[in-house]
């Protein structure tokens, strides 16, 4: 059993040299579909990531209460709104409280608003929704209170990001499974060009009474190999690309989508398995699949 | 040991062999003679299990292979050398790896292989083309070469399908000799031939084999035919 493992990746070595030509064909098509799959991968956790993170500041209601509204009045809201299935929480905001908040966003200049002789701002609730389908219906009900000036919610604009993330992650995935189609095809082509160069060898091997097993053993740690190179080489690629790509836009995407890039090392963290993974079974599926029908020849 | 009881193979309409009975016992020399497609290349592949027959037996050593798995095949094939007309060396493979893959088949030692594979190569005279690749060789000794990995496993046959068909006379001549030897030692040989001189030179044991059926059997024999 080792002995025939050693002799496998003996023979693969020995192969892949004896042939760089294809060995290197091979590695070029295996590590330009991986590096194209992992760039796709990447915008989709990003953009999965970001979605996230503007769901989360967008799931709350901002409703601006009268202020003839007694508190009372403001705890039978609340109530009722708590009852709803969209809603997992309701908190009454009183116009102290609404204007420290707007001092402390307001950082260094909050002392402008001392000057004011009177708070303008209105007592109010803030609904966290726990569902943002539910949410234009939620506003709706809060608008119909008596004693509600105004409610605030960003319908339209979650409904956008939502719809831009939407088509994002559709047409990925689809150009993902595209891309896989392509390059499984153009893989076993390359094996298979390998393996009809070596035709003549799988049958003089047969006829020197060599087992099928003696036979796919090479050919199979050939395949897996040149799938574990491909998959280090794009590795090491997508990992420089991002570094870079975080160091120099990190900053931007903050201020344009108020969200930060995944980690890279959470990103490798997780690639690192997916592409040895997706490279060993490229490999060894490109040379079984391709093998089988000079295997069965003679 | 080979023997046939009552084989029949049959591709589509044709027999390519009919009721086909012989034995051939250790240590025979046996030449296969016949017009193309007579069914001398059925017979080999019947032998060898690259095909199976459609009824009879075949006893290789006793028992029957007809009845063998695909599992049981590479066994049965490693008690046969096999020779062929073109050689069937890999070109991108040293004289000495060629020999070598089919002690490396048997799991051999590395220290067997380097060992017996000189020890083979000095036997057919060709020692010193060791680290030469195919394309180098003369046809006669890249025939050496494919006789050197058919029986450097001490096989107990030794099959040859038109073994000097692409050898000039005095080559095959000497190629024929080396058979000879390896028979006399012991190893049972089948030989496919169109060769008439050849047969006739050696007058050993011709079958002569036609649409099928075998129509002469003796020993000492002759050509017998023109092509």
């Amino acid at each position: 059993m080792i002995k025939n493992l050693f002799y496998s990746l003996k023979q693969a070595f020995i192969q892949m040299w004896r042939n760089r030509g294809m060995t290197l064909a091979s590695l070029f098509s295996i590590t330009a579909m991986l590096l194209i799959l992992g760039l796709f991968f990447f915008l989709t956790v990003n953009v999965s990531f970001m979605t996230e993170s503007v769901k989360e500041q967008f799931d709350t209601i901002e409703v601006f209460l009268e202020d003839s509204t007694s508190y009372e009045e403001a705890q039978t809201m609340m109530e009722s709104l708590m009852a709803l299935d969209d809603v997992s929480n309701v908190e009454y905001i009183s116009k102290k409280q609404a204007m420290a908040e707007f001092k402390e966003r307001w950082g260094e200049n909050g002392y402008l608003l001392d000057g004011l002789s009177e708070n303008p701002l209105p007592n109010s609730l803030r609904v966290t929704l726990s569902n943002l389908q539910g949410g234009e219906l939620t506003a709706s009900i809060c608008r119909n209170f008596i004693g509600v000036e105004d409610v605030r919610y960003y319908q339209t604009e979650i409904n956008k990001v939502l719809a831009i993330s939407d088509a994002l992650q559709k047409a990925a995935m689809v150009i993902i499974i595209f891309l896989v189609i392509v390059s499984v095809v153009v893989v076993s082509n390359t094996v298979k060009l390998t393996v009809m160069a070596r035709r003549d060898e799988i049958m003089i091997m047969k006829y020197v009474g060599a087992t099928n097993w003696f036979i796919r053993g090479p050919m199979l740690a050939e395949g897996m190999l040149i799938g574990m190179i491909s998959a280090v080489i794009s590795l090491g690629i997508i990992w420089a690309l991002y570094e870079k790509m975080v160091e120099m836009l990190g900053d931007q995407a903050f201020v344009l989508f108020s969200t930060t890039f995944v980690e890279t090392e959470f990103m490798m963290f997780n690639l690192v398995w997916i592409f040895l993974a997706l490279g060993l079974s490229i490999g060894a599926f490109g040379s079984i699949i391709s093998m089988r029908r000079y295997l069965n020849e003679a | 040991m080979i023997e046939f009881e009552n084989v029949t193979k049959s591709f589509g309409e044709t027999d390519a062999l009919h009721e086909a009975n012989i034995l051939i016992e250790d240590g025979d020399f046996v030449f296969l003679v016949g017009p193309s497609g007579a069914g001398k290349s059925t017979f080999i592949k019947l032998i060898l299990r690259e095909i199976n027959a459609d009824s009879g037996r075949i006893l290789v050593d006793g028992q029957d292979i007809t009845r063998f798995s695909n599992r049981q095949i590479p066994k049965l094939r490693r008690d046969i050398g096999m020779v062929f007309q073109d050689f069937r060396l890999l070109p991108h493979k040293t004289v000495f790896e060629n020999v070598a893959l089919a002690m490396e088949v048997i799991h051999a030692t590395q220290r067997t292989i380097k060992r017996q594979v000189p020890q083979i190569l000095s036997v057919m005279g060709i020692e010193d083309k060791a680290d030469e690749f195919p394309d180098h060789l003369s046809a006669g000794e890249q025939q050496r070469v494919a006789i050197a990995r058919a029986i450097i496993n001490n096989p107990k046959m030794l099959i040859a399908d038109e073994p000097t068909g692409n050898l000039d006379p005095d080559t095959a001549w000497e190629i024929m000799q080396l058979i000879d030897i390896i028979n006399r030692r012991g190893t049972t040989v089948v030989m496919v031939t169109h060769a008439k001189d050849i047969v006739n030179r050696m007058g050993k044991r011709v079958v002569a084999i036609d649409h099928g059926h075998i129509v002469r059997d003796s020993v000492g024999g002759e050509y017998g035919y023109d092509d």
